[in-house]
């Protein structure tokens, strides 16, 4: 005999967040963690670690890319990764003083392109030792990294490099 | 239609007033009372609708994937033929499109869009790491995962290469809420100065809380019909004369230093030593406009158009966007504001309705909303539809509508025409 006719649900003492109750809102909590690959980028995340900075270049229209990428957006070609230079010039530049949940605790932070020597496409990255007042575009950055990796592109960094 | 296929015209529209939060509908029932507004509006009902295309952002908002058909069998329109488009910011744009695709094509006489985005179930700041997520998350978003960041970045550029003002970016802030004040659909309606806008909280320089669009709940519906279905359902449908849609590159760091793809209107010696898009300029834009304007025989927008409905999340983007438009030259946005001539009663009327910064950009609804206003201006319906002619725009004939994603991924444009 397997039916039950005083089968019950057992009672927990979980309930629930409750913000209104006309229209009723309640609080539902996600959190969850990837498994994420860097896949064909993961070089550019190994190289920080020896204190390079990892670009493509695609050998068949030559055109080079200062954030990497597997294959060529001109010509569709895969490219070759090319190391750059360690110091280059800002492109362009801001101070954001709020942002995503995740980044608001480091507030007010830099965020900047950055142009190098030789090179057709920029790069972004966080800009310390610096602030708004004293960022200008053309201004010379070197690049800097992280000893305890985290495998974030934040591994690197830029402080203004002298002229 | 020189895109090919049948010519397409819009028969009616409906929108659900913008708000930060409106817990009490979700986005089921708000999109149903922006459709039932817009079949009551030409005594339509849902029979005669052939099928529909729904619009929609972020799963992550409500962590409900598949709303497209919740929304379709709320709206009464299971099982007939139905698709979600989805493309960040141009969304809207994009969704609107593909129904004008679906009735060119002879598969649809009659097709609803709708488009809805409901962000107040998340605070701002986590609404802000959900849009930053549509960025690239190797690259990008570990970095700065702030989209306002990322505009500011664009127009720190624009101003180094142009000379465009922080006066001139507040400008439009000014001109789009202020227009707000007479559209009852709008989020933030508001009577600001130029100082008021440069003196409210810095987000990310130079982009301050009143340059930058809210998170919003909102929906929007638009009706697009044949030729022979538009003249039977309404008095006064308005043709879709041309559309076109832009791509770049997701990351802003890939942006090529090119030339200028020219409009009918320029020349290549306007642009010497200009390395374009670089991070200045929307070349999706210029892209969308190049096909519209092809399609729709435009070949002096200035002169052409007589009001735009435009993607302005920020200040920066309406000027760069004036630009890739062809209004005036590249370089010239600022100046165009400083001139009045995309004010109300200026040269061409450009967000008449409060564009994104006033009327809210609740994402998937956005460009639908821009549609449906541009077709009460084309119908000179406002006053019925507002209770109110303040914006209604003299001589209303020819209007352009402007949707855009992330940094310029995608942007579309589409041409809406007065036919009687």
């Amino acid at each position: 005999m397997t039916i039950d006719y005083n089968a019950k649900m057992p009672e927990t003492q979980e309930g629930t967040e409750v913000y209104n109750t006309d229209p009723l809102i309640v609080k539902s909590h996600y959190e969850i963690d990837y498994i994420h690959s860097y896949a064909q980028d993961s070089e550019f995340f190994r190289a920080l670690g020896k204190k390079k900075l990892m670009g493509s270049k695609c050998e068949e229209c030559g055109y080079v890319y200062a954030t990497p990428r597997g294959h060529c957006m001109i010509c569709g070609a895969e490219t070759k990764w090319h190391e750059l230079p360690n110091e280059g010039k800002i492109h362009t530049f801001t101070t954001c003083y709020f942002g995503s949940e995740k980044f608001l605790p480091e507030t007010p932070f830099n965020l900047i392109m950055v142009e190098f020597e030789g090179v057709d496409s920029l790069f972004m990255a966080r800009l310390i030792g610096a602030s708004l007042e004293d960022i200008k575009i053309g201004m010379k950055v070197k690049a800097k990294f992280k000893r305890n990796l985290t495998y974030s592109p934040t591994d690197v960094y830029f402080v203004p490099a002298k002229e | 239609m020189k895109n090919g296929g049948r010519d397409v015209y819009m028969v009616s529209g409906g929108v659900t007033k913008f708000t930060k939060s409106n817990p009490g509908m979700d986005f089921r029932l708000r999109t149903k009372h922006a459709f039932d507004y817009a079949l009551k509006d030409i005594d339509i009902s849902v029979k005669d609708i052939d099928g529909s295309v729904a619009s929609y952002f972020s799963d992550h908002f409500q962590r409900q994937l598949m709303s497209g058909i919740m929304a379709q069998d709320y709206l009464a329109l299971t099982p007939k033929p139905s698709k979600r488009v989805e493309g960040g910011g141009a969304t809207g744009g994009l969704a609107f499109q593909t129904g004008v695709e679906e009735v060119a094509s002879g598969r649809m006489d009659v097709c609803a869009v709708y488009g809805f985005e409901t962000m107040s179930h998340v605070n701002t700041w986590k609404g802000n790491e959900f849009i930053a997520l549509a960025s690239d998350t190797n690259f990008d978003y570990p970095v700065g995962g702030f989209y306002t960041g990322y505009y500011a970045m664009m127009a720190v550029r624009h101003m180094h290469e142009f000379g465009t003002t922080l006066e001139q970016l507040a400008k439009v802030s000014v001109k789009n809420h202020g227009n707000a004040l007479h559209n009852p659909y709008s989020q933030s309606p508001m009577k600001i100065t130029v100082e008021d806008v440069r003196n409210s909280q810095m987000v990310s320089y130079p982009l301050t809380r009143l340059d930058v669009c809210t998170m919003s709940d909102g929906a929007a519906v638009a009706i697009l019909a044949s030729e022979e279905k538009a003249f039977e359902m309404c008095d006064h449908p308005v043709k879709i004369s041309g559309i076109g849609t832009g791509t770049d590159t997701m990351r802003l760091s890939d942006r090529p230093f090119l030339k200028v793809p020219l409009l009918p209107n320029e020349k290549e010696s306007d642009y010497k030593n200009l390395q374009y898009p670089g991070v200045h300029s929307f070349r999706a834009g210029r892209s969308a406009a190049l096909e519209a304007y092809k399609n729709a025989g435009i070949t002096d927008p200035l002169e052409e158009l007589d009001l735009i409905e435009l993607h302005d999340a920020y200040t920066s983007s309406e000027i760069q966007t004036y630009e890739d438009l062809g209004l005036c030259k590249y370089g010239e946005g600022g100046a165009f504001i400083d001139e009045g001539k995309s004010n109300l009663n200026g040269k061409v009327a450009v967000n008449p309705s409060g564009g994104l910064l006033a009327s809210g950009h609740p994402v998937g609804a956005t460009g639908i909303m821009q549609s449906v206003f541009m077709f009460w201006q084309l119908q000179h319906s406002i006053k019925k539809h507002f209770k109110d002619d303040t914006l209604q725009v003299k001589n209303a004939k020819k209007g352009l509508i402007h949707s855009h994603a992330g940094t310029g991924t995608y942007v579309t444009v589409s041409i809406m025409e007065a036919v009687q």
